[in-house]
């Protein structure tokens, strides 16, 4: 398949983007607002062209461990899901880190707790980046505003699992989920073939071939000094990705009095508050981050140096706020913004947000 | 019908004195040794009666932990 | 005839299957796990499946199944070995997959993974070691203890009105369209443990014909569990478990 301009939605577009960037693998299950990725795929029937096998299982947790299976034995494999549906998956991500298995996990975040509301939500940044499982670990996890991004993430997010044999998630809201755009489909990218992978992946639990020695995918490590190396192990591997995949986006920080940090589609949301606030002679520079872990500490301190104040804008009751703060070391007054229960804020209410918690205060 | 003759031989080390050998024993061959024990402490399993052994392989195919091999041959 | 002489390696009839690691296994003396590991060992070998079998191993005490049987591995969150499975199972559809699962993994935590996975027939063998009882977590009550039984969590003994029926799992697994074969054995006897052999064979000759899920079935003793010497398990086992989970195929298309 040829790279393609479509119109489509987000969660269409992971399902497009899925089959073209080579996966062999997804597990899935229904839930709103991203029922359409699983949808998608089993229409487009993969499986009589690249071979790429799609599944609806029983639960989220059996798709997660499904995703842990393939993963185990080499396989680029994936799940999405909704947040409660996430929510079920913890202990599987926490197997599939602690294994140190490439794996990608799409959270299409609806409003909690409980079952909550099915209109978008930001909610669930803690659980993604502070980990929603037991022990030490993280995910890499990009944060998508635009469609576009949400393909490019599918691809970005699995290169970067076999990188660093690592989970990654994408942590989309419900709008970027739902919403069409305009999107450029990648070419088609080939399926590795079974020697390519036994070569990417010597340690894949994928049969003995030429009698070497087994491979066993375990997390179960009972001798507690061997337990300690592993966990300082899977350390330093964070601190490498933290070190090279950071990512972020600036939008005019140079000059501005004022900084916003948002992160998805509400970034987008604030970029049109900047220029209201210009219109009305406050000058607002916006940091996006596209890694919410690693987070983009350094981008952040950097970029408040000199401004007056920091809005976050977040679909949620303050949570990437205390990264900021944590960034910034309350060198200056650091405010929240948000609306809860799927309400999607209007641009100007987040100007409004910013006369009130920061200018007139 | 040719006279067949069997013996054993026991992991000593690999065997934790279960008994289910001995139980499964047809010619009441086997037994667990009564004082000596292996490294971890497990009267292991020994023929006492070695003339009874007709190599049937019942001990091994019950045997826990895979300990005794068996060997038979004709004899006439 | 002295025996040295009957020791000789040409008169070999029976040893350690090959696929069976030289480390000792951790199992309490005269487990059922090891007899079943042994089957495997060899029913894999004898198959020429040792490159291309894939064992998952669930939580309980066969977890450490890995360290012996020497083919390759995954280890499966508690109850969730048959999507781990599934997933390898579709994904590598040249090798041969099974599950090595405890009746908490299979029919507790595990049921709906374990309903579903035989419900879309996958073709993988799925080895049930049922011996009524939590053994890794020293003995508690599992959804196959008997009425009356006495564990670490119904220390009076098993009651229905507390803790509900014994669950006889490979029932339901038979009157799944998705399920092929599906067998309750035993391994506490030399006849019942060829039986066995027989039918892990059996399970895996399905597997590779793509016929469908296999379910084999091990009653099987915990004598720490059951707090019993190994012979007065087998005892017990076949007085008591066979009465509730009779032995035989339930089905074999």
């Amino acid at each position: 398949m040829k790279e393609e301009v479509r119109l489509m939605k987000g969660n269409e577009a992971i399902a497009h983007a899925a089959i073209r960037f080579g996966f062999d693998g997804y597990f899935g299950y229904p839930i709103t607002p991203q029922s359409e990725v699983l949808e998608t795929l089993e229409e487009l029937m993969p499986w009589e062209t690249t071979g790429m096998v799609v599944l609806q299982a029983e639960s989220e947790v059996a798709a997660i461990n499904m995703v842990y299976g393939g993963a185990a034995s080499g396989k680029a494999v994936m799940t999405s899901s909704s947040s409660p549906g996430v929510s079920l998956k913890q202990e599987g991500i926490s197997y599939i880190a602690a294994a140190s298995l490439p794996a990608l996990i799409l959270n299409v975040m609806r409003g909690g707790p409980g079952l909550g509301t099915i209109q978008p939500s930001q909610a669930d940044y803690f659980q993604a980046t502070k980990g929603g499982g037991h022990g030490d670990y993280h995910l890499i996890v990009l944060a998508p505003s635009t469609v576009q991004e949400m393909v490019d993430f599918v691809g970005l997010g699995m290169d970067l699992a076999f990188k660093y044999t690592n989970p990654a998630m994408i942590l989309a809201d419900g709008i970027v989920g739902q919403m069409m755009e305009k999107v450029v489909l990648p070419e088609q990218r080939p399926r590795r073939t079974e020697e390519e992978i036994r070569r990417q992946c010597p340690w894949a639990a994928d049969g003995r071939k030429d009698s070497r020695k087994r491979n066993v995918i375990t997390s179960l490590e009972l001798e507690s000094s061997r337990m300690e190396i592993i966990n300082h192990q899977l350390q330093a591997r964070y601190r490498e990705i933290e070190k090279n995949e950071t990512r972020w986006e600036e939008i005019d920080v140079e000059g501005a009095d004022y900084l916003i940090v948002a992160f998805g589609s509400i970034a987008r949301i604030c970029d049109k508050a900047k220029e209201l606030a210009a219109e009305k002679g406050i000058k607002v520079g916006i940091v996006r981050p596209i890694t919410l872990w690693p987070f983009p500490s350094e981008a952040i301190r950097k970029a408040a140096e000199g401004k007056k104040g920091v809005l976050c804008v977040e679909l949620n009751a303050g949570q990437m706020i205390e990264d900021v703060r944590l960034a910034i070391h309350d060198s200056l007054p650091v405010e929240h913004f948000g609306r809860l229960g799927g309400i999607i804020p209007s641009p100007d209410e987040v100007v409004t947000a910013l006369e009130e918690k920061l200018i007139n205060k | 019908m040719a006279k067949v003759k069997g013996a054993i031989t026991v992991n000593v080390e690999r065997c934790k004195g279960c008994n289910l050998c001995v139980v499964a024993c047809p010619t009441n061959t086997l037994a667990l040794q009564p004082n000596e024990v292996n490294d971890r402490g497990y009267h292991y399993a020994y023929m006492a009666n070695p003339d009874n052994c007709t190599g049937c392989c019942s001990c091994a195919w019950v045997c826990p932990d895979a300990c005794i091999e068996v060997y038979r041959v004709k004899v006439d | 005839m002295e025996i040295q002489d009957i020791i000789r390696p040409e008169n070999k009839v029976y040893s350690k299957p090959e696929l069976l690691d030289e480390v000792h296994m951790h199992y309490c003396p005269g487990c059922s796990h090891g007899v079943i590991h042994k089957l495997l060992a060899e029913v894999i070998a004898e198959m020429g499946l040792t490159d291309k079998t894939i064992g998952v191993s669930p939580v309980g005490c066969a977890v450490f199944a890995y360290n012996y049987i020497d083919v390759d591995w995954v280890e499966a969150a508690h109850g969730r070995a048959p999507a781990v499975a599934t997933a390898v199972s579709r994904l590598w559809p040249e090798n041969v997959v099974f599950t090595y699962q405890g009746d908490g993994d299979m029919s507790a935590i595990g049921t709906a993974e374990s309903i579903h996975a035989a419900n879309r027939g996958e073709n993988i063998v799925m080895v049930f070691v049922n011996n009524a009882i939590y053994g890794m977590t020293g003995g508690q009550m599992a959804p196959t203890t008997l009425v009356g039984q006495k564990t670490a969590t119904t220390p009076y003994g098993r009651r229905i009105d507390l803790n509900g029926h014994p669950l006889e799992i490979t029932n339901l697994m038979a009157i799944l369209d998705g399920t092929c074969y599906v067998t309750r054995q035993s391994v506490h006897t030399p006849a019942n443990v060829r039986k066995t052999k027989a039918a892990l064979k059996k399970a895996f000759e399905n597997a590779l014909a793509k016929k469908g899920t296999s379910v084999v079935e091990v009653v099987a003793t915990c004598n720490s569990g059951w707090k019993m010497s190994p012979e007065k398990s087998n005892e017990w086992m076949a007085e008591h478990m066979f009465a509730k989970y009779p032995l035989g195929d339930l089905k074999n298309e």
